[in-house]
């Protein structure tokens, strides 16, 4: 059974968010998307001040098996990176929702919140 | 071990010329080296034990049964070996003279020829290098017709989530975004889907078929209609094509651009690690964009088709016509197969993948699509003994190697769960086809009775399980004997 944290916001491509703080949310992948990937060994994360459209590509994360994408939950613009995943990809895999976090974006509106699933409709994804 | 642990210093072949020290004083002193160079010092005996040794080692289609999905690994006949390397191929140098040339352009000319007529397209580059090549270049034809058209906001191409990964990487490298397009639940692209990704900013589609999910899409000519009608084209990854050969055309199919793997299909061993070949061919209207060189006939003569004469080629993708010693096994085995001997290799393939795939399901294996027939590969998912047994596909695939076959492809395609991708091709015996087949049955009852005897596989090879992560994430690419 995977650990899907009930304070977070989920995407069905399995990246999550957090709640905003002024304005910033941050975002990783669960704890599922880790389990089905495996051990990872390499993150490409985007350069701070990129813009991004929801759901558009923004980082891709490779583990022995696949390389993935992420797409970006919410449109918005990259504020700060998680530089530990350079040296230490294995932090998604460890703590997927706490150190092995990928990015932080400032949101350009907050209602794009709304529209993801809370953690009892992310669930119904994994059973489906 | 390594060669250089046999390593003593002064050790030499004896069995070779004397030694002589090199006069190097026509060399400027700084270009010299200043250091000894780190290479290791054995006898001539040392060497051949050592390096046969490693030979024995491996796996290879020379030695075992090698049914790796998605990549053909089917006996190359030695015989187009020794013809192509004839003293009067080898030595050719390659800025001769066509008039010097003439029977290695005859053999070109050809084997151009023999490729359009095998693949329905209206003509072909032989010039790609390799798959990727051949699809990079297949691409930056898609972009240069329509740049030529003015159609500029043609900003995206649309890659199936079966195709091979490096279809999305080619057109990337042509600066468009790719968009995914899913499969539906029966392996074939999901049209209504699909209807919804294609518009004005579709530059054209990338797609294997069979795809790699080892079914043939059923519904290619509603696709190849859909996007013609938007203005997009479609791409043909060549990748299967060992399965159609003879049988149906990717041009009849309606696809405006191919590349053709001569590496998997003519001739050529695949997953060497090169070099390959990945021709290209193409519709009347992509024509003009063809890479160059290519070979032309004019009577009895042969010349090149180079720059001058296609100035709007999208160029040259190597120096000079591409690998001469893949193209020229291609030749050779085509004209050994002849038209009827190619049929023959999409027959065999076809029914050996399917007799496989009926065996193993009958003795309770999971197909992927059970409701499909296989095309020259089909797929297992061994999900259900992952959840029941804890034993899963690398397991298994661990496991055949003690049983002296090379594994299937393991987890690839992607999108489903735990799968074993299995290719035996069309030059195997029934009885190679029966020994796998009871071998993956014997380690299916392993797994039942003493799942343990699985997951400690493989016993009987030279290393156990490999630390793939901390290879992957450790990557030393510069060995020195001193730092080890």
């Amino acid at each position: 059974m995977s650990d899907i944290p009930n304070e977070l916001r989920y995407c069905r491509t399995h990246e999550w968010v957090s709640s905003a703080e002024d304005g910033v949310v941050t975002v990783g992948i669960t704890d599922h998307a880790q389990d089905q990937l495996g051990d990872l060994v390499f993150v490409e994360l985007p350069e701070i001040g990129d813009p991004f459209e929801a759901e558009a590509e923004c980082a891709v994360i490779e583990s022995v098996k696949a390389a993935s994408d992420i797409y970006c939950p919410v449109a918005g613009e990259i504020t700060e990176v998680n530089e530990a995943l350079m040296d230490s990809p294995e932090l998604v895999n460890d703590d997927p929702y706490g150190d092995g976090w990928l990015f932080r974006i400032a949101i350009t509106d907050e209602a794009d919140l709304d529209s993801l699933l809370d953690a009892d409709g992310y669930q119904e994804v994994l059973d489906a | 071990m390594l060669i250089y642990q046999h390593s003593r210093s002064g050790r030499r072949a004896t069995a070779q010329a004397p030694l002589q020290t090199a006069d190097l004083s026509a060399i400027p002193k700084r270009f010299r080296r200043q250091q000894r160079a780190e290479l290791p010092e054995v006898s001539e005996m040392q060497a051949v034990r050592h390096y046969t040794r490693l030979s024995q080692q491996n796996f290879s289609i020379d030695t075992q049964f090698y049914p790796l999905g998605s990549c053909t690994m089917k006996y190359n006949p030695r015989g187009c070996n020794s013809l192509a390397m004839l003293p009067e191929f080898l030595a050719r140098h390659p800025e001769a003279p066509a008039d010097h040339s003439q029977g290695f352009m005859a053999c070109l000319y050809e084997l151009q020829e023999i490729l359009k007529e095998v693949t329905g397209m209206q003509a072909v580059s032989l010039s790609p290098a390799a798959g990727a090549q051949g699809e990079f270049a297949g691409v930056a034809m898609i972009r240069a017709y329509h740049d030529a058209r003015g159609d500029k906001a043609r900003s995206e191409i649309l890659v199936p989530d079966a195709a091979h990964g490096t279809n999305p990487a080619s057109a990337v490298m042509c600066g468009y975004r790719v968009r995914e397009t899913p499969s539906g639940a029966d392996g074939d692209v999901d049209i209504e889907a699909l209807r919804r990704l294609v518009g004005p900013q579709t530059a054209g589609i990338m797609l294997t078929n069979p795809s790699t999910l080892g079914v043939f899409d059923r519904n290619i000519e509603a696709i190849a209609t859909l996007m013609h009608e938007a203005g997009g084209l479609l791409y043909y990854d060549g990748a299967n094509l060992n399965a159609i050969l003879g049988k149906v055309r990717p041009g009849d199919m309606g696809f405006d651009v191919i590349h053709v793997n001569l590496h998997k299909t003519f001739a050529t061993p695949h997953g060497g690690g090169g070099p390959g070949a990945g021709p290209v061919g193409v519709s009347e209207r992509l024509q003009p964009y063809l890479p160059v060189p290519m070979v032309a006939r004019e009577g009895e003569h042969y010349h090149w088709l180079t720059e001058e004469s296609c100035p709007e080629s999208i160029g040259r993708l190597s120096t000079f016509a591409g690998n001469a010693g893949v193209l020229l096994r291609a030749y050779i085995y085509a004209r050994m197969l002849g038209g009827e001997g190619m049929e023959r290799v999409a027959e065999y393939a076809t029914l050996n993948a399917n007799y496989m795939l009926k065996r193993l399901t009958d003795a309770g294996f999971d197909a992927a699509y059970p409701e499909r027939r296989a095309t020259h590969e089909f797929i297992l998912t061994l999900q259900r003994q992952a959840k029941e047994l804890g034993v899963n596909t690398m397991d298994f695939a661990k496991r055949l190697l003690d049983y002296g076959f090379h594994a299937p492809t393991t987890y690839f395609p992607l999108q489903v769960p735990e799968c074993l991708l299995i290719e035996p091709t069309e030059t195997e015996s029934r009885e190679e086809l029966d020994g796998f087949i009871e071998a993956l049955c014997r380690i299916k009852q392993e797994a039942e009775e003493h799942p343990e005897q699985v997951t400690g596989a493989p016993y009987n090879l030279p290393v156990k399980r490999l630390d793939d992560v901390r290879a992957a994430r450790e990557l030393d690419l510069v060995w020195r004997p001193d730092n080890n």
